[in-house]
């Protein structure tokens, strides 16, 4: 709240100095704006920049990290005694102060411990916000000062503002590659706390998944075996049935657009398919459960098949229509990008359309259709929420599609969502997951744009 | 003889056997042309499927059973003034409302009938009572008629087998059956449209709980998202475009975000939690996070298309700029972003889109939480649409099942809506230059 008022006057403040730096160099210029090296506008910004940027800096480091800092302080005044005792318990500790401080009971019994740790800890708080405040304060008016002192009438302002502007510029560009470390360093992070725990050969060839561990050793059912090797056929399985809808509806699709529709029902056609791309997929997963499952149940039941009421065919061929275009828009894309004279020598010859598309225009298309399609078998892969809602959680080593199965993401998913000890192998070993469907979605994207970027420029 | 003879028959079936083969490779140019056409046709007719099975479970939600029952305020003491909120709480509400209950049918004497009696009504009629007793606090004193939810068990029965004058429902006996016929019969069970699924929050009980919560939460998430993805988004394909050197360095970055828009949207939950919330501190369920969270998920989509309407600004444009000296910085954001500016939006808008039916990373930093509160600001814990779908999804409730597909149909009302709006701005600012 407080850090939420600092900001709206360091807002203020930079304002201020932008009319100030503008003022400023008026009135230097005495009238005469010619004369100045930089528009006047120039100077503020240059100013505003000076006074916001350090300050804005600082109030977000500052909220970043005075949590743990403080954390930190107050439980360093313990007796000497309780700092021995394991971090989780101070942990608790800790915990039990903060909820002691917003009035919610704590388990803690210790209460006179608790009340002198609370009161310790507003003061500190209090100090701490009273700091930041001041610092704050005092960078922006600092910042202020600097930029009035160097505003003369031969400074670059314009280059120094610009300069600045194209360092945010490249900084926002750098975000991207900041998100992939990211990703990189905490799921690489996290599966090698649990690689330390389960070799990385029982996971990987492992065939039991059942990731219950035991809380006491005597406990039955919580075998805590991390075999993935049921968790990869099951996503094999599903995402195989989903392509093979996706595959040649997506693919007789797209040449129905680019070589048969005219204008008119293309105009109508392909935007209706891309709706089907527009719906959530908890829509898709809502569906699958709740009408393609007991479909195929009621139908297999007529032919007396048993058919499991989570199959794995309703979710693979629910995701199959979600894939469907796109495996259509970017096979729409490589098709039409095929040179005109390869048809019409094709057809010069006598051939007829469906002919020169099948001898022709798809050969010459093929890199491209297959770059597209391993960038929708990575989505197939990648897929949560419709596995979730109408895949099972049954991790059964099977080749049958009318079983239930469970994937990759849905045992992320599982494992994360409710527990949160994060030094449990049962949390530890949805990174472990997430490591390997990031490393197979990753190869395979960086073939398809590979492959599809190769095929344009042969093209170009 | 003989071998003119062949020839001319061999030669006569030459022909025939071209033009069979001829008609043959027609036929096959019209299966293949036909399969075209049906394999569109599929994938439209499923897509048809899949609203009409929607809207059809759903829009039964819209409405919910209430109940008219005379309620006798003259019998209990009420508080002064509407100030004492603590008196009026205090009051017994379920003893009004099943005394009107036993006024209406008196041959429900045991205590076992009246319980079953008791069931006809919402568990959570007696904060509707208590509200609107104090919203017009004129009515005490009096009997007044008032229009209380019934339970979802009689909102499911008499939504869905009440005119096949089928009795049992399995949740319902006869009993019960009969009671609500009497009250429907008396005018005093009917159905209404369901404010409350608009008004309220999360509840354990179908016929109280509401979509606001929701979407409230997706509303603020969405608000940190575009706030985020926006700047960061054009700010990084500008420079791409207009600043970056073509080198090794820039070609990484290209990369990058070109995977980055591949990457599973779970991975970017797991993220989520290890950086977000156990590094940084971010709360836990908070819009913030799933803000942060999102707004990785959408600018690779921001950035592409911002790239895109960047290089389509005519080269022309910038060179009359420089050529009358304006600096690079001034060249780029007084000429070519303010032409770009729209197809910029329109990107932006279909990456808000997609944010807007995210589910998955949701589920990781903790947005699944059931959570009764409408959340105030960016760091309440809070949930979102899609993941209030999914948690009704989950719900063994026959009356969450219906409401589940309304809350779908809201959220692909405001996707239309997003995307309707993208279009347009594409077809009114669009320039063909």
């Amino acid at each position: 709240m407080d850090a939420n008022r600092l900001l709206i006057l360091v807002c203020l403040l930079a304002c201020g100095a932008y009319l100030l730096g503008r003022q400023r160099a008026y009135s230097i210029s005495g009238g005469a704006i010619r004369k100045l090296r930089s528009l006047p506008g120039h100077y503020g910004f240059y100013s505003l920049i000076l006074t916001a940027v350090p300050a804005l800096f600082l109030l977000f480091a500052w909220s970043m990290l005075s949590h743990t800092v403080i954390d930190r302080m107050v439980l360093a005044n313990l007796p000497a005694d309780m700092l021995d005792r394991p971090a989780a318990e101070l942990e608790l500790l800790l915990n039990d102060v903060k909820n002691s401080l917003q009035g919610v009971g704590s388990s803690n019994s210790n209460t006179a411990l608790i009340g002198s740790l609370a009161a310790r800890y507003t003061e500190l708080a209090r100090r701490a916000g009273l700091l930041q405040w001041i610092l704050t304060i005092s960078l922006c008016t600092a910042g202020m000062a600097w930029a009035w002192k160097h505003i003369r009438i031969d400074y670059p302002a314009q280059h120094r503002v610009e300069r600045m502007v194209v360092y945010a510029l490249i900084g926002c560009s750098l975000l991207a590659i900041l998100t992939t470390l990211g990703i990189v360093l905490s799921v690489l992070f996290e599966s090698l706390r649990f690689f330390h725990e389960i070799p990385i050969t029982d996971f990987l060839f492992g065939l039991e998944w059942s990731p219950q561990t035991a809380i006491r050793s005597d406990q039955v059912g919580a075998s805590g075996s991390f075999g993935a090797i049921p968790l990869f056929t099951g996503t094999l399985l599903i995402s195989a049935i989903a392509m093979l809808v996706a595959f040649p509806v997506g693919l007789m699709s797209s040449i129905y657009l680019a070589e048969y529709a005219d204008r008119r029902a293309r105009a109508v056609l392909k935007p209706a398919l891309e709706i089907l791309a527009g719906i959530p997929t908890v829509v898709y997963g809502f569906f699958a459960a709740l009408f393609v499952a007991p479909m195929l149940r009621g139908l297999g039941e007529a032919v007396g098949l048993g058919v499991a009421s989570e199959s794995a065919l309703a979710a693979g061929l629910v995701m199959g229509v979600m894939i469907v275009p796109f495996v259509s828009s970017i096979s729409d894309d490589v098709i039409t990008a095929v040179p005109n004279a390869m048809r019409e020598g094709s057809y010069g010859l006598g051939a007829t359309k469906s002919e020169t598309i099948r001898k022709v225009v798809i050969p010459a298309a093929l890199p491209g259709i297959v770059g597209g399609v391993l960038l929708a078998v990575s989505r197939a892969i990648g897929e949560t929420m419709i596995v979730v809602m109408a895949a099972g959680l049954a991790a059964n080593l099977t080749a049958n599609p009318l079983e239930a199965v469970t994937t990759v993401t849905v045992q992320i998913v599982t494992l994360l969502v409710g527990d949160q000890e994060f030094d449990s192998a049962k949390t530890l070993a949805a990174f472990a997951l997430g490591l390997v469907l990031f490393v197979i979605t990753l190869v395979l994207n960086v073939i398809a744009l590979h492959v599809v970027r190769r095929y344009r420029e042969q093209y170009e | 003889m003989n071998s003119r003879n062949n020839g001319n028959t061999a030669g006569q079936s030459t022909a025939e056997r071209m033009q069979r083969k001829l008609r043959r490779r027609y036929a096959a140019e019209r299966r293949f042309k036909l399969y075209g056409l049906v394999s569109i046709l599929l994938a439209l007719m499923f897509m048809l499927f899949l609203f009409i099975g929607i809207f059809g479970k759903g829009y039964t939600a819209f409405q919910q059973t209430q109940i008219r029952l005379t309620v006798d305020l003259a019998s209990v003491e009420f508080p002064a003034s509407v100030e004492d909120i603590d008196g009026f709480y205090a009051v017994d509400y379920a003893g009004l409302i099943k005394n009107a209950l036993y006024a209406l049918f008196p041959e429900a004497s045991s205590r076992r009938d009246r319980r079953a009696l008791y069931q006809l009504i919402s568990p959570g009629a007696v904060y509707v009572l208590r509200d609107r007793i104090m919203a017009s606090p004129e009515m005490i004193g009096k009997a007044a008629d008032v229009w209380l939810p019934a339970n979802d068990d009689v909102d499911m029965f008499v939504k869905g087998n009440f005119n096949t004058g089928e009795t049992s429902t399995g949740r319902l006996d006869d009993q019960q059956a009969a009671w609500i016929r009497v009250l429907r019969e008396n005018g005093r069970l009917e159905k209404h449209f369901n404010t409350t699924f608009f008004t309220a929050s999360d509840s354990r009980e179908p016929e109280l709980a509401g979509i606001r919560g929701a979407l409230v939460g997706s509303f603020f998430t969405l608000l940190v998202t575009l706030l985020l993805s926006f700047p960061i988004g054009v700010g990084a394909a500008i420079y791409l475009e207009e600043f970056a050197p073509r080198n090794r360095w820039t070609d990484l970055i290209e990369v990058n975000v070109n995977n980055l828009a591949a990457v599973p949207s779970i991975v970017f939950g797991l993220l989520g939690l290890a950086v977000f919330i156990n590094f940084f501190g971010v709360p836990r369920s908070a819009p913030v996070a799933g803000g942060f969270v999102l707004t990785l998920m959408t600018l690779p989509t921001i950035i592409i298309s911002s790239r895109a309407v960047i290089k389509a600004v005519p080269p022309s444009i910038r060179e009359a700029a420089l050529g009358v000296g304006a600096s690079k910085v001034q060249m780029v954001f007084h000429h070519v972003v303010p032409q770009a500016l729209p197809g910029m939006l329109t990107g932006t808008i279909i990456g808000m889109g997609q944010a807007l039916g995210e589910t998955a990373p949701l589920l990781m930093i903790g947005m699944v939480a059931f959570i009764v509160d409408i959340p105030g600001s960016i760091l309440d814990p809070a949930t979102v649409l899609p993941v209030q779908i999914f948690l009704w999804a989950d719900s063994p409730e026959r009356a969450f099942m219906e409401r589940t597909a309304a809350a779908i149909m809201v959220l692909l009302a405001f996707l239309v809506v997003m995307n309707a709006t993208a279009v347009y701005l594409r077809k009114r600012y669009e320039k063909k230059w």
